[in-house]
């Protein structure tokens, strides 16, 4: 069975969504002659979750830092609703790989950041941030600071953060690198829910193909540096079942296999 | 540029030690302290040389000085041009290296000369502050001054310029202005540096007083230490040594523990 | 600093403060400020003086042996402290205070012990140079990976043998930015022994300028002893960056 029929599968008569980040031949040379991207162009369709996936230092983070209109491109554009990027936006929300807390704020105060900046009153933004610290599930450590967490509960720090500003487009540098196993797949739930309930389009980094299969509507495998899109795949996986029996459904095992054969000679 | 790295300590990796009680940290210190007193003590009886007090002499000077008021009204006028000249050089250093961390331009012109000035020999400056503004509080208070600013000002300039790229990322990510982004980010990223050039420039500043006062005119304990000397009193010109010694290393104690309950949440908490 | 695509060396502006001491020093404003090219003439004028000369000669002289001193002490008593609790625990204390002392306090002492002369300006270069590098030696030594210091315990090397050849050498870039900030400090020690004892080296050439108001020799003095100064620290700098270069294969 390959991908393309997963594809022709899963594709509903419906129209397909529109594409709310295009990304238009970007090519990016970092200063000292590193060419990270070249020439790449890809589209996110809104409302979906689109996993990028790659070998390691092949330009995940910098196509990601672009969209968000942190690092400027070389070349080419990014449109966001079809308006070109020239900076960051209120539309785009970023959780970085390596979390990028304040060290001398308390989680409280670092998850309601994103709404200090944008000058809500404490009140309201302190609400805000705890009910996100509790969707993660850090409630009770409202008042510890960074350095009293564990990496998976500080990368939960950044991820409540990125959640608390209500953005359209969530960009995902590996939020789910640092925590457990347990952990994980209860986020992996709770995206899948956010994905199914609220119309957010995520932009995910992810270096578990596993992962990738089971959240995904679409998976962009990229080559290595200068990135080019090798192959797009869309995982006809059911969803809304017992999370075990979709881990040991045959097209969720098809398309881990197909992803891991695609990727297997980039290890040596 | 190498003078671009200000004086840090290196930090040190914490290593379990095996603690057994004949190691507990406070009686090793109390030892040491012991033993240093006690040689003191025997050096005085020997005595290796007649300017040479016991430590028990000392301390009884220290006592009959400390009961007559004059020890403390020493360091009364001793902390006066100390206090101003800090105070000044504090805000104008931090100042003048914040701006020199957040503007090219402003750093091009500013940081060669204050790199040079760190590692100059300030000191030679004394005569001619005194030449220029005579024997009075103003010399002293600029001898501090040169002494403490350049300290301060390159560690400002270097906390601010190497605020951590990842925080300002994420900062311009949620969207912060240039202002929101030097209040919420930048100067809480810088203080823990720009407050250990604090302490550097304080313990320069004390330098700089005790020398204006043996230089220019001796006053307060410069006074002491000099008219004690002058007429042999060894006892009380080490006493008010040790004073003044002791004074700035509890002064510099106190603007770290200032720092911590002031301007550092995060570091009350044990690690 | 960028001008176009131009890099501007950063240390031109000097350049510009030179030149902005020139037109101070020519309006006259005050005889404190005599135009820098007066005070580059009275430079070369005084340089080659033997009284400078000697002068330049003795104070290296202190400063050296002072620096040497503070080495010989200061990075066994640094190595000691980092490898032993006890040392470190009766030690510690005493180099912080004096690492943050105010050390001219003390000249004065070391004045009356040890007679106004070269003696001691000497170990006020050590008074100002020793506990920075005590302070950093003992940092290289607790550094060093503990697989390191069992390796040598295995092999059966000597106390001896593990000092030369594990602790000086793995510790070596700490030593020497320990003794690169000595040095830094103990220019200013040489210069303020020189200050307080006043019948020595520059120290005595301080007093006939300034009493005499000659200000163009001062300022020439003052700024052949900054440059000499700054080129020191840039030169510690730059070999410390070579012996980094080598250190970064440590980790
Ligand atoms: N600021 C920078 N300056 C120069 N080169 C950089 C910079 N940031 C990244 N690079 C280079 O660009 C390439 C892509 O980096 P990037 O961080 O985007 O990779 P990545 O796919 O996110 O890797 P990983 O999966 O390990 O996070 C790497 O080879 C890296 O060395
Ligand atoms: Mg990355």
């Amino acid at each position: 069975m390959t991908p393309a029929s997963h594809a022709s599968q899963a594709a509903p008569a419906a129209p397909p969504p529109r594409p709310i980040v295009q990304v238009e031949r970007i090519g990016k040379v970092y200063p000292g002659g590193v060419e990270a991207l070249s020439d790449l162009s890809l589209d996110f369709p809104e409302g979906q979750l689109t996993t990028l996936l790659g070998p390691s230092g092949c330009g995940k983070t910098t196509l990601l830092k672009i969209i968000a209109g942190l690092i400027e491109p070389t070349r080419g554009q990014v449109l966001v609703d079809g308006q070109p990027v020239s900076g960051p936006g209120p539309e785009r929300a970023f959780v970085f790989q390596d979390f990028a807390l304040l060290p001398w704020a308390s989680v409280l105060r670092n998850v309601a950041f994103g709404l200090e900046l944008r000058g809500l009153a404490k009140g309201e933004r302190e609400a805000i941030a705890e009910q996100q610290i509790q969707e993660v599930g850090l409630k009770g450590f409202e008042q510890h600071f960074p350095h009293q967490l564990s990496g998976g509960m500080r990368q939960r720090v950044g991820l409540a953060r990125a959640l608390a500003v209500d953005a359209k487009v969530l960009l995902m540098d590996e939020p789910f690198s640092a925590v457990d196993e347990q952990t994980r797949r209860k986020f992996q739930e709770d995206l899948l829910a956010l994905v199914a309930h609220q119309k957010k389009t995520f932009l995910f980094v992810t270096h578990s193909i596993e992962e990738a299969v089971y959240v995904s509507d679409r998976i962009v495998l990229l080559s290595r540096r200068p990135s080019q899109v090798t192959r797009i795949i869309e995982p006809a996986v059911p969803r809304g079942g017992d999370p075990d029996a979709i881990r040991r459904h045959a097209s969720y095992l098809d398309t881990v296999e197909t992803i891991w054969r695609g990727l297997k000679h980039y290890v040596d | 540029m190498s003078t671009l790295i200000t004086e840090q300590p290196i930090a040190v990796a914490p290593r379990p030690w095996t603690d057994h009680a004949l190691l507990h940290p406070w009686l090793l210190r109390g030892l040491s302290l012991a033993l240093v007193l006690a040689a003191w003590e025997y050096a005085g009886r020997v005595p290796i040389s007649p300017a040479f007090p016991t430590f028990a002499d000392t301390a009884a000077a220290w006592l009959a000085m400390l009961q007559d008021g004059s020890l403390l009204r020493a360091l009364w006028i001793t902390l006066q041009p100390l206090a101003i000249g800090l105070l000044i050089s504090g805000l104008l250093g931090v100042a003048i290296g914040v701006a020199m961390g957040l503007n090219r331009l402003t750093e091009w012109f500013g940081a060669p000369i204050f790199i040079v000035l760190q590692s100059a020999p300030l000191a030679a400056l004394i005569p001619l502050l005194t030449f220029a503004y005579g024997i009075g509080l103003t010399s002293k208070v600029l001898t501090v001054c040169i002494m403490a600013m350049p300290v301060i000002v390159l560690n400002a300039f270097n906390a601010v310029r190497h605020t951590p790229g990842s925080l300002l990322e994420m900062g311009k990510s949620f969207l912060g202005s240039k202002r929101q982004l030097i209040l919420a980010i930048v100067l809480p990223a810088a203080s823990p540096v720009i407050f250990a050039g604090l302490r550097l420039g304080a313990a320069a500043g004390f330098i700089g007083a005790i020398l204006a006062e043996l230089l220019i005119t001796p006053t307060g304990i410069g006074d002491i230490i000099t008219y004690s000397q002058s007429i042999a009193d060894y006892p009380a010109m080490y006493a008010a040594i040790a004073t003044v010694i002791l004074f700035s290393v509890l002064f510099i104690e106190l603007l770290e523990w200032l720092e911590i309950r002031l301007f550092r949440p995060d570091q009350r908490v044990p690690r | 600093m960028q001008i176009g695509r131009f890099r501007v060396p950063m240390m031109a502006s000097l350049l510009i403060w030179a030149l902005l001491w020139e037109i101070v020093g020519r309006l006259g404003l005050t005889i404190l400020l005599p135009p820098l090219s007066a005070i580059a003439g009275r430079m070369a004028e005084i340089v080659p003086t033997p009284t400078f000369l000697a002068a330049a000669w003795i104070t290296l002289q202190a400063f050296l042996a002072g620096n040497l001193i503070a080495i010989a002490l200061g990075v066994p008593l640094g190595v000691l402290m980092g490898r032993s609790v006890i040392a470190d625990r009766m030690l510690l204390p005493w180099v912080n205070l004096f690492l943050s002392a105010p050390l001219t306090a003390l000249v004065p002492v070391i004045m009356i012990l040890f007679g106004y002369g070269q003696t001691t300006i000497i170990l006020t270069v050590v008074m100002f140079a020793l506990w920075i590098i005590v302070l950093d030696a003992r940092a290289g030594v607790r550094n060093i990976a503990p697989s390191l210091i069992e390796m040598a315990r295995v092999y059966g090397a000597t106390p001896l043998q593990a000092f030369l050849k594990i602790h000086l050498l793995a510790a070596l870039p700490e030593i020497l930015a320990g003794i690169r900030l000595g040095a830094i400090r103990a220019v200013k020690g040489v210069i303020i022994g020189q200050l307080l004892v006043s019948i020595v080296g520059f120290g005595r050439l301080f007093e006939l300028y300034s009493s005499n108001f000659l200000m163009e020799h001062f300022w020439a003095l003052i700024l052949v002893l900054f440059a000499v100064a700054f080129a020191l620290a840039e030169g510690l700098g730059y070999l410390e960056r070579r012996v980094e270069y080598y250190a970064a294969a440590r980790h």
